[in-house]
């Protein structure tokens, strides 16, 4: 119950936060210099200024600041996110399109770099002076350091180029047809060397923070005591010592996504992995104001809810969260 | 009578930057079975180290048991694998520790603190441990423990975690109880209660106990039998009531001066606060080939300087290392 009223107020918070992206959005973009009819009368080599106008009156770029804020408001809320004048398309069908293909890259970016950070972690914490430790720091110190496209064009070098294991880009195969498990195999195939490239910076985060709060656990008392209770040194590592090394990962997980959020748009474009990146690259080239402004509404909604989630999971995590905020409320 | 634990000329050494120091030197004492035994000294006296030597938890590196043998009826533990000393930890001996703040894992409940024990040693069925678990924080004297069973170490007190861990480190009704300055971080009106329930619950079991403390009031509350420990040394050995009475080593004796007497006179002689002057040498000097008291000893002559203290027994049960033993006619609380 009490989870519940929390949740309800953790959304509030979260739909006020973007409701807050939305006005800031609008407003920045409208700061710009420029609206769709320039980029029109631009492709179109000139146009008269009358048609100018008609373009801008069609568009109802000609109305005043606020009202075609309010307007665009009041269609957000209808899920209705604009029509695209460069793609000739309703912004939330190109959005939506495009969004499966994001979504997969950051969630198993987030999800392989969490695992394989938390795993060298907790080993390189149990050899503090060991090799992987030594690795897990050199690793943590060339991922942080080496800007992504840098990576995804090495590993494209060498793991596609050199050594052709991988493909160099897109998602699917288009010289072949395939449909159902073959159409999978083929997508995670594609997946693998972009997955690489952003879980890479992450990945030398969350070692290097799982080794470090893996060693202060490890010399804490409650640790000392599940050694004295005699249990093996399995169940001291993996159920004492890193239920309570996690909560900072986790903490950090939360913060760093929109990390992998703008990350993302990087490596789709060295990969030319078709998603929301690649879209707002194309559509910031194009002056597509709506499309701009519907990629950042959906990429703060995914942030957002990954706070929500990070959140939650927190509270399951760590008991002592939970009781701090019942007494609060 | 035999002894149950017994430790043999145990040495443990650490390795420091100035080389290799014994914080335990040859150390020797036994437990008979029921019996409450206390190791009283000063912080870096290696009390703590002895405890964890039994418990085959010495952190390692820099530490190790360097020779000595530690036996519980009759079996040598610093022998036995790794996987026979994880059977013994918990179940035959375990250890209640200092801090109970910190002490406790704050992610589980206290129930399944206790309960994980219970299954891991005893081989019990989630429900029985959870049943046994009750039993336990009850006998340990917390209210409502059906209820307390599922609360998470953040909403209990000092004085009740230590409960609890008292309640988790008898539950496999062990041997040997190690309680290493159970109530050092409690209050003082908790301290009483908590060394109340250890005597009580200690007995039901029919655990020896070991008690480490700096505390020479809670030795003459608690044990049966003391052991003094000086810079990794035993310097005197006895019974409570000969050590408080007559204590033959002038650091024993410093130590029972410095517990405070509310309602005695100060006088010349009785400070209201006395003190032994200086400190614990650090762990360099460990292995030094003289008396290692010397130093703040008010009886020291040439050949403390020199020479190891030989151990002299004075009475069949009291012996005491000093070149230069107190007289036993001098009572200190007189």
């Amino acid at each position: 119950m009490q989870f519940l009223v929390i949740t309800l107020k953790r959304c509030g918070l979260g739909l006020g936060l973007l409701l807050a992206v939305l006005v800031l959005n609008f407003l920045l973009m409208h700061l710009a210099p420029g609206d769709v009819a320039d980029s029109i009368a631009q492709d179109a080599g000139g146009l008269d200024a009358e048609v100018m106008a008609q373009i801008r009156k069609d568009y109802g770029l000609d109305l005043p600041l606020w009202e075609q804020m309010l307007k665009y408001f009041y269609s957000v809320a209808q899920l209705d996110l604009g029509y695209s004048f460069y793609y000739n398309q309703p912004v939330t069908t190109l959005i939506l399109e495009k969004l499966p293909a994001t979504l997969l890259l950051i969630i198993s970016a987030q999800v392989v770099s969490i695992l394989v950070g938390v795993v060298l972690g907790v080993i390189a914490a149990r050899k503090p002076n060991g090799v992987t430790s030594h690795f897990v720091t050199i690793l943590s110190l060339v991922g942080y350091a080496a800007p992504v496209f840098w990576t995804g064009i090495m590993l494209i070098i060498l793991f596609a180029s050199m050594i052709p294991l991988f493909p160099i880009g897109n998602m699917v195969d288009v010289s072949v047809e395939r449909t159902g498990f073959a159409y999978m195999v083929d997508v995670l195939h594609h997946l693998v060397l972009p997955m690489l490239t952003l879980a890479s910076i992450f990945i030398a985060l969350y070692s290097r923070l799982a080794r470090a709060s893996m060693l202060d656990v490890l010399g804490s008392d409650y640790v000392r005591t599940a050694q004295a209770k005699g249990l093996s040194e399995f169940q001291v590592v993996f159920k004492h010592a890193l239920r309570n090394a996690l909560l900072p990962v986790v903490t950090t997980a939360g913060l760093v996504f929109s990390g992998i959020v703008s990350g993302a748009v990087l490596v789709e474009t060295v990969f030319s992995w078709p998603g929301l990146g690649t879209l707002a690259v194309q559509a910031i080239v194009a002056r597509d104001t709506p499309t701009i402004l519907g990629i950042l509404f959906f990429s703060s909604l995914v942030v957002v809810v990954a706070n929500l989630l990070t959140d939650m999971l927190y509270r399951i995590i760590d008991p002592r969260i939970k009781t701090a905020e019942t007494s609060e409320i | 009578m035999t002894a149950l634990l017994s430790v043999k000329n145990l040495t443990v050494e650490f390795t420091t930057r100035d080389g290799i120091a014994p914080v335990i030197d040859d150390l020797s004492f036994d437990l008979a079975p029921g019996e409450t035994l206390s190791l009283v000294g000063e912080s870096g006296c290696g009390k703590s180290m002895t405890a964890l030597a039994i418990m085959g938890l010495i952190p390692s590196p820099p530490g190790r048991v360097a020779s000595g043998s530690i036996s519980l009826a009759g079996e040598n533990l610093l022998q036995a694998g790794d996987t026979r000393m994880r059977a013994v930890r918990g179940n035959d001996i375990s250890m209640v520790f200092q801090e109970p703040m910190t002490s406790l894992n704050p992610v589980f409940t206290v129930g399944e603190q206790i309960s994980e024990t219970l299954r891991r040693h005893q081989g019990l069925t989630r429900r029985q441990a959870k049943a046994l678990s009750i039993e336990m924080l009850d006998a340990v004297q917390i209210p409502l423990p059906t209820r307390r069973i599922n609360d998470y170490p953040h909403q209990l007190s000092g004085g009740m975690r230590q409960r609890v861990m008292i309640a988790m480190a008898l539950a496999c009704r062990p041997k040997v109880l190690i309680a290493d300055e159970p109530t050092t971080a409690l209050d003082v009106t908790v301290q009483a209660q908590i060394f109340d329930l250890m005597r009580a619950v200690g007995k039901e079991t029919e655990a020896a106990i070991i008690l480490i403390t700096h505390d020479m009031g809670s030795v003459a509350e608690m044990a049966e039998r003391v052991v003094v420990m000086y810079a990794g040394r035993k310097i005197e050995e006895g019974c409570v009531d000969d050590i408080l009475a007559r204590p033959r080593h002038p650091y024993t004796r410093g130590l029972i001066a410095c517990v405070p007497h509310l309602l005695e006179t100060v006088s010349a002689e009785r400070p209201y606060l006395q003190e032994i002057p200086g400190m614990v040498p650090p762990l360099s000097d460990f292995g030094f080939m003289g008396c290692l008291f010397a130093p703040r000893c008010d009886r020291v002559e040439t050949r403390c300087w020199q020479e190891k203290p030989k151990v002299t027994q004075i009475t069949p049960s009291q012996s005491a290392a000093c070149w230069n033993l107190q007289e036993a006619k001098v009572r200190v609380d007189a």
